[in-house]
């Protein structure tokens, strides 16, 4: 029997709101296939399984605020079946009341439905109940045409008087102030428990620039390159180097990562910011990490994005010259051990083969934690990642 | 098109980016990317909305011709003559 827990997206998250199911008992999952889509402080994010298995029961209903760790359903293996698995007792910690009434469990009700049947979850179905909306009558919006709670709620919104909604759980908690306390203890764990050290290099930024102009003269618009996917793949390149920058710090120990899952720092508009992962981006060509990074930004700031992203990146890259700064001193977000950030690029006088001359240049800069790095590995990975820089074709 | 329809996709493209834009308030003698908070992949996706409406080609090197909304306005009445 496997247990399926909600992870947990990043060290400022502590609990989570079960927003949907995807999956119903009797379907199988597979590694990495999103199953439930949990609100966090955050975003939505679509929570992805780490095993294979099929789903036994599912524990927690819809709409309920559960902390991270909480068994949220079990799943089969492979070779074992509902009467052979023994469900024991879960250590399960005590959830939030969300809910004054805790829903019976999805796995009270009868066997997964016959597939060609509209898909509506039990706790649309159950809700539905609740509010008197007629649940055939929903049309449904979620995948494959199933009803969701929304779908539900939108009917009842419809026809249900003033009074009524009146009495409806508050949907619109205020967004930004969690995400500030989000931010906050995620940062001030930070800065109490990680050694920084703080490096810089100005970078000569002239070959980059023009092999960019270059590269994106031939290029419609729709598929010309940033210079942020560049500087990406560059710090993924000087990590092979430098495992000592990219990984996780936990329990006392450093763990290095193979992969450089590099976290994208994104401001969001409405305030806050997320730095979800793009995956391997040494493994990827600048082509790819536009289309991941454009992607990525999209559904960031659409608050739509994967478990995996939010809980797996391994250093964590900012790019705060796009609103002028000159250079950043990041703050590192635990458990990584270090974070790269790129001031603005531009114009600055600089001495070329002894005489003056105009160059565009950035300050990288580099914050790292000491009880994994000395500064001198750092200096030594500012200066590769410069060197990888000027030679913008191989990257 | 009319100088006020084309001020209004440029302006409705904007907030596709930047919800928040209020149309009355922008400024068209003043940078564009100062005005609203844009970044480069905002300022790209914006140019891509125009060119996807407008279907109108618009280079890499043309973009530093393109500072404030008059700017733009302008630009792209050229190119859509």
């Amino acid at each position: 029997m496997i247990e399926f827990k909600l992870p947990s997206l990043g060290a400022d998250m502590d609990e989570g709101k079960l927003l949907e199911w995807k999956v119903r008992p009797g379907d199988t999952v597979k590694k990495g296939q999103v199953v439930a889509i949990v609100d966090t402080s955050k975003a939505a994010v679509d929570v992805e399984s780490w095993s294979e298995g099929t789903v036994f029961e599912l524990l927690i209903e819809p709409g309920e605020t559960i902390p991270v760790g909480t068994v949220m359903a079990t799943l089969l293996e492979a070779g074992e079946s509902a009467e052979t698995a023994k469900r024991t007792k879960h250590e399960v910690p005590v959830a939030k009341p969300a809910a004054p009434t805790p829903a019976p469990a999805a796995a009270a009700h009868p066997a997964p439905a016959v597939t060609g049947r509209r898909r509506i979850s039990p706790a649309a179905r159950k809700h539905a109940e609740e509010l008197g909306v007629d649940i055939e009558s929903v049309a449904g919006t979620g995948p494959e045409g199933s009803v969701t709670l929304a779908d539900v709620e939108q009917a009842a919104a419809k026809k249900v008087s003033p009074a009524r909604t009146a009495t409806a759980p508050d949907k619109t908690p205020d967004k930004a102030a969690e995400m500030r306390k989000a931010i906050a203890a995620a940062m001030s764990r930070s800065k109490r428990e990680i050694p920084h050290y703080y490096l810089s290099e100005p970078v000569p930024m002239r070959r980059a620039t023009q092999w960019l102009a270059q590269a994106n003269e031939g290029r419609p618009i729709t598929s010309r390159l940033l210079m942020a996917v560049l500087q990406l793949k560059a710090v993924a390149l000087a990590l092979k180097k430098f495992p000592e920058m990219n990984g996780f710090f936990r329990d006392g120990a450093f763990q290095p990562s193979v992969a450089a899952h590099i976290g994208v720092a994104i401001s969001l508009r409405q305030g806050g910011l997320i730095a979800p992962a793009i995956h391997d981006v040494g493994g990827k060509t600048l082509e790819q990490l536009m289309l991941d990074l454009t992607d990525l930004v999209k559904r960031a700031r659409a608050g739509s994005l994967r478990s995996s992203e939010m809980s797996d990146p391994t250093i964590t890259v900012t790019n705060l010259g796009e609103q002028g700064v000159a250079a950043v001193y990041g703050v590192i977000y635990p458990p990584q051990v270090a974070l790269v950030g790129f001031g603005r690029v531009n114009d600055q006088p600089q001495v070329e083969n002894g005489a003056l001359t105009v160059m565009p240049m950035v300050t990288a800069s580099l914050a790292a934690d000491h009880r994994v790095s000395d500064g001198h590995r750092g200096a030594l990975f500012l200066a590769e990642l410069r060197d990888l820089l000027q030679q913008p074709e191989n990257l | 098109m009319e100088e006020k329809e084309l001020r209004a996709v440029v302006v409705a493209t904007l907030k596709t980016i930047a919800p928040e834009v209020e149309d009355a308030e922008l400024r068209p003698d003043r940078p564009l990317r100062n005005q609203v908070d844009l970044d480069s992949m905002d300022w790209l996706n914006f140019l891509i909305g125009l060119h996807e409406k407008l279907k109108v080609d618009i280079p890499e090197a043309d973009y530093a011709r393109l500072v404030t909304l008059g700017d733009v306005l302008d630009y792209l009445k050229a190119k859509l003559k």
